[in-house]
């Protein structure tokens, strides 16, 4: 079957921040560059990230990127790899005034120099004390970082293809990434995108949980295309979870109310914290707090017809606090639970936010694939991609500066590899012959399994089995649930089988992601005997011998999963980082 | 709204960079817009392509909207309770 072919020098997947950095890298440098998004770029997830960026300035008192690394590396519990995060922390500043000569409104001092505050986990002279690191625009960075960008690639001759969804990856017979194929969602038509150079900045794929912070857009299609070409997922067991998302809903509600008095209560009505920390109570430590409520839903103390989430209680504050301490938290409350938290407890339960782990790469952004081998011609960035800086957990604000960074240096090393000037090569014969049989199956399938309900099979098998806090019988149960959900997967049926704008088949290309991220998830979370960072295990709990449960003889290493046979590998952590000494192991505590 | 239009806006109302704006526009979209008149729907439509901050501010009370003709709109989205039916 014959097909649209257009020929791109590059081509950008994902318009986030990761993809607009790298493109304006790419087209600035003459190469002509496609990007392609599911939505205007602008609305693209970056658009959440309101913390700001960081960057050892040193505007309002001394710092230094090294300080900055220490602080990352530590984050990390030292899963991250040293040269990637030395690689970042220097290049933090670059990727800050960049971003002011494409004209972003941060927040400034009277000197007129950028205004930074501090952030947990940020410290100087090697985690003593507190220093202001981070780089903001009001509480709109991400937003004001996603205009800046879109401009001046707009200015740059990028060209956006908007509302197209991209389906499959295009591997020659030796190997080489020559191009995507994606389908316009407004006709319906698939079409081959041929390049000499690929990069995904997809963005990460918290939409796995039933509870997720994360917009309805991250699906991890990055990851499920790569994935299918064979490209394994790096410790894509650890993901990091916020304590108290509204259920049913993951609406972040802050962690400011349980400083105002807020309590966690199970279905008995009781305190529970008091029994886990007996002294700090509701105010323990997020990893604490998350930890107990997991045990009360897992032991049957949940609330609610299905048992499955904790009550967070302010009902006995004054209102006149709730409204002027807490401001938005009754409105969240009544528009996203259906409850007035001023008469009623707010259900809640621990909440997926970011994901540490995706795409292998260097720090130049190069994919490295199976046998540690750079895939040619394959690029990845931001959420979607694992350098590997954030390790076993990320440092606040960091986020930013890694899709700032990392969508630099992989459009910076496309460009390297585009000016050796290579031809582009001959598409394979059978290059779309994938992806059309996938969406011939959607359209034609009937007395299938519907999207909704393979979602929630996802959804629910990980919240239930792979959560913020792990028990190997649940792990194991689920890597072998998650099995099954993968056959309702290979299933779907939608019964819209227009031919334009089909959001039934776009949502169910996603699912077929979704599946890839779950089970990559599961079956590395199973393996890992050990607690590290964002992967918490009942089994592997604080000794003396291994402090936090963490047991570096036997795991200070990456995970790769592959998909075929859902093979697990492992990789060395980089100890070394570029030009300075490593930052030893040691025990992680603030 | 003819059936492509319709489903263009549902895209665009489920596909948001804040997860607050898919929940609150979503849920608008299964459950209130087919009562709208033709005239409330695009008007709608124009409130749907509005920034997501803009949309979270006005929607969670933490700015007014000063659009008279979104307004009635805006004060619909946030009468809406309870959590999305789908996912």
């Amino acid at each position: 079957m014959s097909i649209p072919v257009y020929k791109f020098d590059a081509v950008v997947v994902g318009a986030g921040g990761a993809g607009l950095r790298s493109a304006i890298q790419l087209s600035e440098a003459g190469q002509k560059t496609a990007v392609l998004s599911k939505v205007f770029p602008t609305r693209s997830h970056t658009v959440a990230a309101q913390g700001g960026v960081a960057a050892s300035l040193g505007n309002s008192e001394e710092d230094n990127w090294r300080w900055h690394m220490y602080d990352t590396v530590k984050g990390s519990d030292w899963l991250g790899d040293q040269d990637s995060i030395e690689f970042m922390c220097k290049k933090a500043v670059e990727a800050v005034v960049d971003l002011e000569h494409y004209g972003m409104p941060f927040d400034r001092v009277d000197n007129g120099k950028i205004y930074q505050r501090p952030f947990g986990g940020h410290m100087s002279n090697f985690g003593e004390k507190p220093v202001r690191r981070a780089c903001a625009a009001a509480d709109r960075t991400g937003h004001a970082m996603l205009h800046a960008m879109y401009q001046r690639n707009v200015k740059a001759n990028t060209q956006f293809f908007v509302e197209w969804m991209a389906l499959d990856l295009i591997r020659d017979r030796e190997g080489v990434v020559v191009g995507v194929t994606a389908m316009e969602m407004e006709t319906g038509q698939i079409v081959a995108f041929h390049a000499r150079a690929v990069i995904f900045a997809t963005g990460g794929s918290g939409r796995i949980f039933a509870s997720s912070t994360n917009a309805f857009i991250n699906t991890g299609d990055g990851l499920g295309m790569a994935a299918r070409a064979g490209i394994p997922l790096e410790d894509m067991e650890f993901w990091q979870f916020h304590p108290t998302g509204v259920a049913g809903a993951g609406v972040l509600i802050t962690e400011g109310v349980r400083g105002e008095g807020g309590i966690l209560r199970n279905a008995d009505k009781e305190r529970f914290m008091e029994r886990y920390a007996p002294n700090a109570k509701d105010l323990a430590s997020r990893d604490v707090v998350s930890r107990a409520m997991t045990t009360e839903i897992k032991e049957g103390r949940g609330c609610g017809p299905n048992k499955d989430y904790v009550l967070l209680d302010i009902t006995h504050l004054d209102p006149a606090t709730i409204m002027k301490r807490l401001p938005g938290i009754r409105e969240i409350s009544i528009q996203f639970a259906g409850v007035d938290p001023i008469k009623e407890p707010i259900p809640v339960v621990p909440t997926c936010h970011y994901q540490m782990g995706g795409i292998p790469t260097s720090y130049d952004g190069r994919v490295v694939g199976a046998g540690n081998a750079v895939v040619p011609g394959f690029y990845a960035a931001g959420e979607c991609a694992c350098a590997s800086v954030h390790g076993a957990n990320r440092l606040g604000t960091n986020s930013l500066l890694d899709l700032l960074v990392f969508g630099k240096s992989a459009g910076d090393s496309a460009v390297e590899d585009l000016k050796k000037g290579a031809a582009h090569r001959d598409l394979p014969a059978d290059a779309v012959d994938a992806s059309l049989a996938r969406v011939e199956a959607i359209n034609n399938r009937t007395g299938g399994v519907s999207v909704f309900d393979a979602r929630q099979a996802i959804s629910r098998t990980m919240q239930d089995h792979a959560g913020v806090f792990r028990f190997a019988d649940l792990l194991q149960k689920g890597a072998a649930q998650i099995l099954e959900v993968e056959k309702t997967v290979r299933n779907l049926e939608i019964k819209d089988k227009s031919q334009v704008w089909n959001t039934a088949r776009v949502e169910a290309l996603e699912t077929e992601n979704l599946i890839e991220v779950a089970k990559a998830t599961m079956i590395s979370a199973e393996a890992r005997k050990e607690s590290r960072g964002a992967h918490v295990r009942d089994d592997a709990p604080d000794t003396p011998e291994f402090p936090n449960g963490r047991n570096d003889k036997e795991w200070l290493k990456h995970t790769l999963w592959h998909r075929d046979g859902n093979r697990i590998e492992y990789k060395p952590v980089r100890l070394d980082p570029l030009t300075v000494e490593t930052v030893a192991l040691k025990t992680r505590s603030y | 709204m003819e059936r492509a239009a319709l489903e263009r806006l549902r895209w665009r109302c489920i596909r948001r960079g804040l997860l607050e704006v898919d929940i609150a526009l979503g849920r608008f979209l299964d459950e209130e817009f087919g009562q709208l008149s033709e005239a409330e729907q695009e008007v709608f439509a124009v409130l749907a392509d509005s920034d997501d901050l803009q949309l979270w501010h006005w929607i969670s009370g933490q700015a007014e909207c000063e659009d008279s003709r979104l307004l009635p709109l805006v004060a619909r989205l946030r009468a809406r309770q309870g959590a999305l039916k789908t996912p």
